[in-house]
């Protein structure tokens, strides 16, 4: 019987009065790389811990690889890698003994090796006896995926992955991420960067208020809720407040961006909805998020 | 994930050779894993450790054995004020290398640090992460606590073959407050409610344990309440394991291995409501 690696049914986690999860169901197929895409609180981190046992579900069912949890939640973490949020090394330790606790952790049989592998993996092989206060933040966000991935896992969690990195540290990581989905690695990623759901995974799931309001390819999410092309038109808020109602009067999604509007599905407009002076660009997943959940992601 | 080489060059992992991970409660393999990561950290600050635990009662029997000695009091249930006092000291140095390294520890890996975030993500579950904690404690506290004893020894104390029996002491009663300390560190909302279970709990236990002056001068209600000290225990172990075991020691013995065993399972409860939401 084969089993998707990540099966969540009717999943609800509350936190008092706070509903983080709110009745998620979400299947990941093995070898496919999911983005889980929405704004801070959407409950993408919760669903992170749900997956590793480290929160429990109100109701609901999570089968991870093939394992109930929380019941069998130790087995199933033993066959995942998790890269957390927030850096988590041992900073006063050396970046090779970081990797050596963990392959303990992972009941890795040739610690040694893993650790050479590790250190490979991070490109931190001429750093190995330095302690981890002395990296740079890019290697030791190398290191902190290399701990994660160190075992082989089956399935790995990349939770915010480049949350607070510079744009050179995250296009590094980006690499690494790459590198992992070419070899088909089952990933499940969560995300509030558009880019990098769009860049990196198969599949997109965006969530919202603990739920999956969507999923699919980037590209068929776009097509089916954002059209072709989104026009931003850019002026005083006089102008831009004219420009909305003409849109909206015409029938299309317009949404605030930053100092512009922007008018999703621009292509379809017919009656000059459209300023001359107006910015076309493609539409992208921001633009579905807004059309389903009337919110931004940042 | 099948091997090949990805975009970046590095070598892509063959399978790796993992150990079966069971369900099976308080595994070695994860035990031992979290120790392994507290003796890399320990290797850091050893010296500093190493350091203090043996000036620290060189100063207390400097200050207190010699100089009360020579100006209030010369002996001490009939023992010799500095071997009174260094027997003393091993309480107290298992107290300070145990509850204090707890909760401060506890409290930090989990708030500031995110290391059991990190490791709970391992196949490693919180009971485990619990008792491999408070075990390395216990050893350490086990191994520093010896120190004032050897420091006497070298003030004239004569060694014993009860000696030997000073580190079992010392590891069970740093259980228990490494227990202790790991369930206050799980409890408290902010680091300064610290100095709420230093003051109420810790300054009483060490200066009420017998370590300066004989309990038996107390009055009747605070040697009843010195009985319940678990320092207290420790303090007559010790001392009995350098003049002489008396019959109640193993009852000693075994009330501290209950408090160890009360404070490990009270740690792992406090510790699971703070780590599983």
């Amino acid at each position: 019987m084969s089993h998707a690696a990540i099966e969540l049914s009717g999943v609800v986690k509350r936190f008092g009065a706070i509903t983080a999860v709110n009745g998620l169901d979400l299947e990941v197929p093995a070898g496919v790389c999911l983005g889980l895409l929405g704004p801070n609180g959407a409950g993408k981190s919760t669903t992170m811990r749900l997956l590793t046992a480290q929160a429990i579900a109100d109701s609901g069912t999570i089968r991870v690889l093939g394992r109930e949890l929380p019941r069998h939640a130790k087995p199933a973490r033993a066959a995942m890698g998790v890269v957390p949020q927030l850096d988590n090394l041992d900073t006063e330790v050396s970046v090779a003994d970081n990797l050596r606790i963990f392959a303990r952790l992972y009941r890795i049989s040739d610690v040694a090796d893993a650790v050479e592998r590790g250190l490979a993996l991070a490109r931190l092989s001429d750093r190995r006896d330095d302690t981890v206060d002395s990296l740079s933040g890019g290697m030791r966000r190398r290191l902190l995926l290399a701990r994660g991935l160190m075992h082989d896992p089956e399935l790995i969690l990349l939770d915010e992955p480049t949350v607070g990195l510079d744009p050179q540290i995250r296009a590094e990581v980006w690499s690494l991420i790459d590198g992992l989905r070419s070899r088909g690695a089952t990933i499940l990623m969560s995300t509030h960067y558009i880019e990098e759901a769009e860049r990196l995974a198969d599949e997109v799931a965006l969530m919202n208020l603990g739920r999956i309001v969507a999923r699919g390819t980037p590209a068929a999410l776009i097509a089916a809720h954002a059209g072709r092309e989104t026009a931003e038109v850019y002026g005083p808020p006089a102008r831009l407040a004219e420009v909305r109602a003409v849109a909206e009067a015409g029938g299309l999604m317009v949404r605030s961006a930053g100092p512009a509007v922007a008018i999703v599905g621009a292509e379809t407009a017919q009656n000059g909805e459209i300023p001359a002076d107006a910015v076309i660009r493609p539409a992208s997943l921001e633009d579905v998020f807004v059309a389903l959940t009337g919110e931004r992601l940042e | 994930m099948s091997p090949g080489n990805d975009e970046t060059g590095a070598p892509a992992p063959p399978r790796i050779v993992r150990e079966q991970v069971g369900t099976r409660r308080l595994e070695w393999a994860a035990i031992s894993g979290v120790m392994s990561r507290e003796v890399a950290n320990f290797r850091t600050f050893w010296k500093s450790s190493a350091f203090s635990s043996t000036v620290e009662p060189l100063i207390y029997l400097l200050a207190l054995g010699l100089g009360l000695r020579a100006t209030v009091v010369d002996d001490a249930d009939g023992l010799d004020y500095v071997h009174f006092v260094g027997t003393g000291m091993v309480a107290t140095a298992v107290i300070f290398s145990s509850a204090a390294p707890a909760m401060f520890g506890t409290y930090v890996k989990h708030r500031f640090q995110n290391t059991y975030q990190a490791i709970l993500a391992a196949p490693v579950d919180v009971e485990e992460l619990v008792s491999a904690e408070i075990l390395w404690i216990a050893m350490r506290a086990g191994f520093f606590g010896c120190f004032p004893l050897l420091v006497t020894i070298g003030f004239g104390l004569d060694p014993a073959a009860g000696m030997l029996l000073v580190p079992l002491f010392c590891f069970v009663t740093a259980l228990g407050f490494a227990g202790f300390g790991a369930a206050v560190g799980a409890s408290v909302p902010k680091i300064d409610q610290f100095n709420y279970v230093t003051s109420l709990v810790i300054t009483p236990l060490f200066l009420v344990a017998g370590t300066f002056f004989p309990i038996d001068g107390l009055p009747q209600w605070a040697q009843i309440a010195a009985e319940f000290n678990p320092l207290h225990q420790l303090v007559e172990l010790v001392r009995h394991s350098a003049f002489g075991f008396e019959s109640t020691d193993p009852l000693r013995f075994a009330a501290l291995l209950g408090l160890a065993i009360a404070m490990w399972r009270l740690a792992v409860s406090r510790m699971t409501r703070c780590l599983i939401d």
